[in-house]
């Protein structure tokens, strides 16, 4: 722990120096901009503070998007439909729920595929093709198609989750199911093991491992998902909604923030999969 | 069954091969690992089966628990096919590496073929704790694989071969891990827990005076094909202390079989 916060601080501070940098960069020309039509002179400390400082800049400073993220999120109350909290909560139920239902899919398929073998052969290759379709192209019809079936809200948005999330889960378990050793199935065969015995007390332990890296990747692919999924539909709740909204009224602080926040939401789900998984490896001795 | 002469005469084989033949079709052409293999194995006896690498002593086990099928010849198992015997839980199979579950503790190891075979949950436990005391590990049902040596793992892979009570056991290479003073120690005990025990025993190994000091009848086999080249009945007694090994009977059977294994090298 102690060893990685000094490489991790040195790189955060590369990364704002260069952000600020950046803003001066990108923000100066619409400053200078200003001054002329005023018929002013600016001096270089004069267009630093301003390019740090404006409403609708093409790059926001850092800590604007603090004073942001901390203006909807503590000082907003969280049923506010300007709390980025409430937004997040938004997505995240979209997240959960696609994620669960990823995960369940996903090993279902991973099931069949390691013990059927017409699936073993004819599955993957559609499993992967699914994964060949940009989402976003496939996102909006997904979404057009269950609001023609009478489902809106939540469970599109899940879905879209779902198609994204249940993909490394399958790689993952295909591969977890498949990692006994020749020897240890042998040994189940000489105690004339059932087949469902043999999953339970040996795949199923033995993919444990796996599992778990499949499941970080499948959380953050699901809130990827979820944010999708609330694009094309001009969804009025969601991170999604605060991007779409922030960018179609130049609001690029309010889209930085929304971005801000999914990175932590997405940082702290797959930080509390990393926990289960140290937890849970451990008390197996695989740790 | 009709006894032909009840009593006194040997009765009939706890493992018979006959002719047996097994030729593997690799991409590199086929492999005859085994030739003409036949074999009766008494119930009661300690069967050592030794000879180089590849000359299909694996390969022979495999077929007596149902693991391969040979290509032509029959082997019975109790009088059963393998099939039938392994179905029957007639044999416990020790393989080289212990093979234990990390996420299960010692106790639980032992538990897995008892858990699978459906016996009921205190005779379970009666069962685990009898086998560690044999293979002397009370005490240690509640530890973890990996707080134990490599020598007590091997013990445990032993008792979860025992505590289902088969009375075949066989073994491939189960010491081959370990080094010379572990493995003079576990040898004791296996002569123990098989005299005590009464089981019949086959047990694959690379060392000579293993192979002497455990066995009342050593297999000498030889590679491409793999085939059976000599049979020697031990003159030792069933009562094995360690330094029999230095004894004149002993050196002759350890003799005897390195002149097999030199003959069998030999007419490659
Ligand atoms: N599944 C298999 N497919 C193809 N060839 C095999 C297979 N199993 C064994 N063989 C070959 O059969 C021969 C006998 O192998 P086996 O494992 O029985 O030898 P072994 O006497 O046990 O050798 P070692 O002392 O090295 O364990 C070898 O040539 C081996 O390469
Ligand atoms: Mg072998």
């Amino acid at each position: 722990m102690r060893r990685s916060v000094v490489p991790v601080l040195t790189v955060v501070g590369f990364l704002l120096v260069f952000w600020y940098a950046a803003a001066v960069w990108l923000n100066a020309p619409w400053a200078y901009n200003k001054a002329q039509r005023a018929g002013e002179t600016l001096s270089f400390s004069q267009v630093v503070a301003d390019t740090w400082s404006q409403k609708k800049p093409k790059l926001p400073a850092p800590h604007q998007v603090v004073k942001e993220v901390w203006e909807t999120t503590a000082q907003k109350a969280v049923t506010s439909k300007r709390s980025l909290i409430y937004h997040s909560g938004v997505t995240l139920s979209a997240t959960l729920l696609g994620f669960v239902l990823g995960t369940g899919l996903g090993i279902l398929l991973a099931v069949g595929i390691v013990y059927n073998r017409t699936m073993d052969m004819s599955v993957m290759p559609w499993v992967i093709a699914s994964q060949t379709i940009p989402i976003l192209a496939i996102a909006p019809m997904i979404i057009v198609v269950l609001n023609a079936v009478g489902i809106s809200g939540l469970l599109p948005k899940a879905m879209i989750s779902m198609y994204l999330s249940f993909f490394p889960v399958v790689v993952g378990m295909v591969k977890g199911l498949r990692s006994p050793e020749a020897m240890q199935l042998d040994q189940m065969r000489t105690w004339h093991a059932s087949k469902g015995q043999t999953f339970w007390k040996l795949r199923l332990p033995s993919s444990m491992p796996y599992l778990f890296t499949s499941l970080k990747i499948a959380m953050a692919a699901s809130l990827v998902g979820a944010i999708v999924g609330e694009l094309p539909t001009g969804a009025v709740a969601g991170l999604g909604a605060r991007l779409l909204a922030g960018s179609y009224y130049g609001q690029t602080v309010q889209i930085w923030s929304a971005l801000v926040m999914a990175a932590v939401l997405a940082a702290c789900l797959v930080g509390i999969i990393g926990v289960l998984q140290r937890v849970m490896l451990r008390r197996m001795g695989m740790g | 069954m009709p006894l032909e002469n009840p009593g006194s005469a040997p009765a009939e084989p706890v493992i018979s091969a006959q002719n047996l033949d097994l030729t593997f079709q690799t991409n590199d052409g086929p492999i005859h690992a085994l030739k003409g293999v036949s074999l009766d194995i008494a119930k009661g006896d300690f069967v050592s089966f030794i000879g180089p690498s590849g000359c299909g002593k694996t390969t022979f086990l495999r077929v007596m628990a149902d693991l391969e099928q040979p290509t032509g010849g029959t082997v019975t198992v109790n009088g059963m096919t393998p099939e039938e015997a392994r179905q029957a839980r007639a044999y416990g199979y020790v393989f080289q590496a212990a093979g234990l579950y990390p996420w299960r503790t010692i106790g639980g190891n032992i538990r897995l073929p008892l858990e699978i075979m459906g016996i009921p949950k205190a005779e379970q436990d009666e069962r685990v704790a009898r086998v560690l005391d044999l293979v002397e590990l009370s005490g240690f049902e509640k530890k973890f694989p990996w707080q134990l040596s490599g020598g007590m793992q091997q013990r445990a892979s032993i008792a979860r071969a025992l505590g289902f009570d088969a009375d075949i056991l066989l073994m491939d290479e189960p010491f081959g891990a370990l080094d010379e003073i572990v493995r003079d120690h576990l040898n004791e005990q296996l002569l123990k827990l098989w005299d005590r025990t009464g089981k019949t025993i086959a047990f694959v190994t690379h060392s000579i005076p293993e192979a002497v000091y455990l066995s009342t009848k050593i297999v000498v086999m030889s590679p491409r094909p793999g085939r059976i080249t000599d049979v020697i009945d031990s003159p030792l007694p069933r009562e094995r202390p360690l330094d029999i090994r230095e004894s004149p009977e002993f050196l002759e059977v350890a003799h005897r079989v390195r002149e097999g294994l030199r003959a069998g090298h030999g007419d490659v």
